[in-house]
């Protein structure tokens, strides 16, 4: 299932959720999952162009915390693959995470 | 599921009204929201002790009802329905509160209202799911928890606003402190107001719905607070890629500690209580074989089971402190990974280490993990791992087969390394079996794990005890039940056909019978007759064997007078010895288990396959070791 916010700059569309570095925040584009999971995870708050920040991790980096929609909540790397993100350029690291 | 437009007028127009006491039965109120919203906590808060635990038939979901009473005198019966984040059905939890809102259960009468608890601090996100239960047209009380939370974090909204808004009444409380629950009990006795019903979005468009969830919010002028400075700042010590680690393994040790070691001396008392108390039965009925079954079948029986009491409350203590203060989701965060190796996910992770105290109470612990798939799996492999009960069984036959010697230096002798064996063999037995069921029948597929952290909160007294006081209620229901049942078949195996009114040599006994007819199909393994019968009461629970094994040389006159260890040591090969060690790793010998399995899997299917896949590993493990050692 493919949940399109707004595209307008295709290029700048293959960053995922697992090339944010913590602090790091991006709007996220589209779910590349099954239409069941991506509903899950838009009920958790990922919902195409929401602002997403990465937030802290287990050791090794995975899974991390990202923290959307005023919840923190922990993805695997393989499902945050998934996420597409547009980076915001103006983004600064949030100095809170 | 309906669109919402469709209930604009069934809406929450319909009238509560309940009848007085004098009505037969209490009138049912349903209670949900999404997991962390602090629902369980107003459920306790207005039932208190009153309150039943069971599962929702034919499925693994567990059933929470209590009475409620109001003030007016009134009794309102709760029905605590599991955290779900929406009411499309896709999990098993969403299923059954969906049916139990939609009446479409046949076990539980439809709910005449619903409480709907919400999380005020993060309210845009959890009022997504206001709109698919307003749309049930069903009376609803809006309940925007922690209050006390939002307040202090700078948060704020305008309830009239937002009652206008969602078209139903809106009531801020704080659960933990009580605050506010007289609006509740209000509601309950149908003395709010009613808002005019309101429009609401169409349920299946997850972006509309949280788009209409946003606007509200804004509309009821809701100030979302601050971030919650103290769950950062403990998350910076808790995820930190060091000292996290650390703090992780201090936990689990102590958890481990504590089911290990801090239990025994409580254990004792159980177990010194129970024979105090047998001895004293003992003396209390003339000598007959009824006194035979009530002290060594049910008293026995019984007490071999609630000696596990005090480690079951231990466990359940650290794990209620563990979940309730939000530590859980950061040590399930930390295991995730090595639990991925195997095919399951960090929150599997306390309910095997627990496993190593005893299988029973890890298993009921197993309900912290929603993904059922895992949770399964998890408890399909948990008997693997060494629990306490086998390692009498181990430690005699380690005595009377292994010599002690050092294996490297001082630190690690051969009876140590033996017993460490035993731990690895059960540890691998595990992974392997996860391995194999996540690959095949309990296959997860792809579906994304997904592990929301919340806030630190400290835990209440209230919600810790209520949680300890209903595992034991459930712990000793089953010990007077099941156990109860087979302690007293395995005693009257043990003790008939009677011989001219005198209890039977054990050989000729039914179970003696039952042993010496098993032999052939043991002998490949190196068992005798006797290990046969020790084998069948083991049942019962592993260490059962040590007794059973001590009555039968007692009785034999080629073994009789020399000590257990002696007797075991002149009756198995040295093959024998190393099979039965790997046959008491891979069984899976104790009904407790079978019967918590039977619970927590809401039906026969799984302890059978599980009891037989056992069942049959070990015999297989057995017979590879009887041949390899000679």
């Amino acid at each position: 299932m493919q949940l399109s916010g707004n595209c307008s700059q295709p290029e700048v569309l293959s960053a995922t959720l697992v090339d944010l570095r913590r602090g790091d925040a991006a709007i996220l584009d589209r779910i590349d999952l099954p239409v069941d999971d991506a509903r899950r995870l838009m009920e958790l708050g990922f919902l195409p162009g929401t602002r997403v920040t990465a937030g802290l991790s287990a050791p090794g980096g995975d899974p991390r915390v990202f923290r959307v929609d005023g919840s923190e909540i922990a993805l695997r790397r393989e499902t945050a693959r998934r996420l597409k993100v547009r980076i915001e350029k103006a983004s600064k690291r949030d100095p809170r995470v | 599921m309906s669109e919402c437009s469709d209930c604009r007028s069934c809406g929450a127009a319909a009238v509560l009204e309940f009848p007085g006491p004098s009505a037969a039965a209490a009138k049912a109120v349903a209670v949900i929201g999404p997991p962390n919203s602090g629902k369980t906590t107003l459920f306790n808060r207005l039932t208190g002790l009153r309150q039943k635990v069971a599962n929702f038939p034919g499925v693994t979901v567990e059933q929470h009802t209590g009475i409620a009473d109001l003030p007016d005198g009134r009794s309102i019966r709760l029905i605590d329905l599991p955290g779900v984040y929406s009411l499309s059905p896709r999990s098993e939890d969403e299923q059954v509160a969906y049916d139990v809102l939609t009446g479409n259960r046949a076990d539980t009468p439809k709910p005449e209202a619903i409480l709907l608890v919400l999380d005020s601090t993060n309210l845009a996100r959890h009022l997504m799911l206001a709109a698919p239960i307003l749309a049930l047209g069903v009376p609803t009380l809006i309940i925007l928890n922690m209050a006390d939370d939002l307040r202090n974090r700078g948060g704020h909204l305008d309830l009239g606003k937002l009652a206008a808004e969602l078209g139903a009444p809106v009531a801020l409380i704080s659960a933990r402190q009580g605050e506010g629950i007289g609006q509740v009990f209000d509601f309950l006795a149908g003395a709010m107001p009613k808002p005019a019903p309101r429009e609401l979005p169409v349920l299946q468009d997850v972006p509309k719905c949280r788009q209409w969830a946003g606007r509200v919010g804004i509309e009821a002028a809701y100030r979302p607070p601050l971030a919650p400075k103290w769950t950062r700042r403990l998350d910076a010590v808790f995820l930190h890629p060091v000292i996290g680690p650390l703090v992780f393994v201090a936990v689990v040790f102590a958890v481990f500690q504590t089911i290990f070691n801090a239990a025994v001396p409580l254990m004792d008392g159980v177990k010194w209580l129970f024979d105090v108390s047998g001895n004293w039965i003992t003396t209390a009925l003339p000598d007959s074989l009824f006194r035979s079954l009530i002290v060594e079948g049910v008293w026995k029986g019984v007490g071999s089971v609630v000696v596990f009491l005090p480690q079951v409350l231990l466990l359940f203590l650290f794990i209620a402190i563990l979940e309730d203060s939000g530590y859980l989701a950061r040590a399930a965060l930390i295991a995730d990974r090595t639990m991925a190796k195997v095919g399951l996910q960090g929150k599997s992770f306390i309910p095997l280490l627990s496993a190593y105290a005893c299988a029973v109470p890890a298993i009921m612990s197993t309900r912290t993990i929603e993904n059922r798939r895992d949770r399964i799996a998890t408890i399909l492999i948990a008997p693997f791992m060494t629990c306490s009960a086998r390692l009498p069984v181990y430690t005699l036959i380690i005595a009377a087969f292994i010599p002690q010697r050092h294996v490297l230096g001082p630190f690690l002798n051969t009876r140590a390394a033996a017993m460490l064996a035993l731990y690895v063999l059960g540890f691998l037995a595990a992974v392997v079996t996860a391995r194999l069921l996540k690959s095949s029948i309990l296959k997860t597929g792809r579906t994304p794990f997904l592990l929301e952290m919340p806030s630190y909160r400290w835990p209440t007294f209230q919600s810790i005890g209520l949680r300890l006081y209903d595992r034991s209620k459930v712990f000793l229901r089953r010990a007077g039940t099941v156990i109860l049942l087979v302690t007293v078949i395995l005693w009257i195996m043990a003790n008939l056909p009677t011989q001219n009114g005198h209890i039977p040599a054990i050989e000729n006994s039914l179970a003696g019978t039952i042993g010496r007819t098993i032999e052939p199909v043991l002998k490949p393994l190196g068992f005798n007759w006797k290990i046969g019968i020790g084998l069948i009461t083991s049942l019962a629970a592993r260490e059962t064997i040590i007794a059973t094994l001590g009555t039968i040389y007692g009785m034999d006159p080629k073994s009789h007078g020399l000590d257990l260890q002696n007797a075991i040591h002149r009756d198995l090969t040295p093959g024998g010895a190393v099979a039965l060690l790997v046959f008491f790793a891979f069984a899976m010998q104790c009904i407790s288990t079978i019967a918590v399995v039977r619970r927590e899997t809401g039906g026969w299917k799984w302890p059978i396959l599980q009891f037989t896949y056992m069942s049959v590993l070990a015999y297989a493990g057995a017979f590879v070791a009887a041949h390899l050692i000679r």
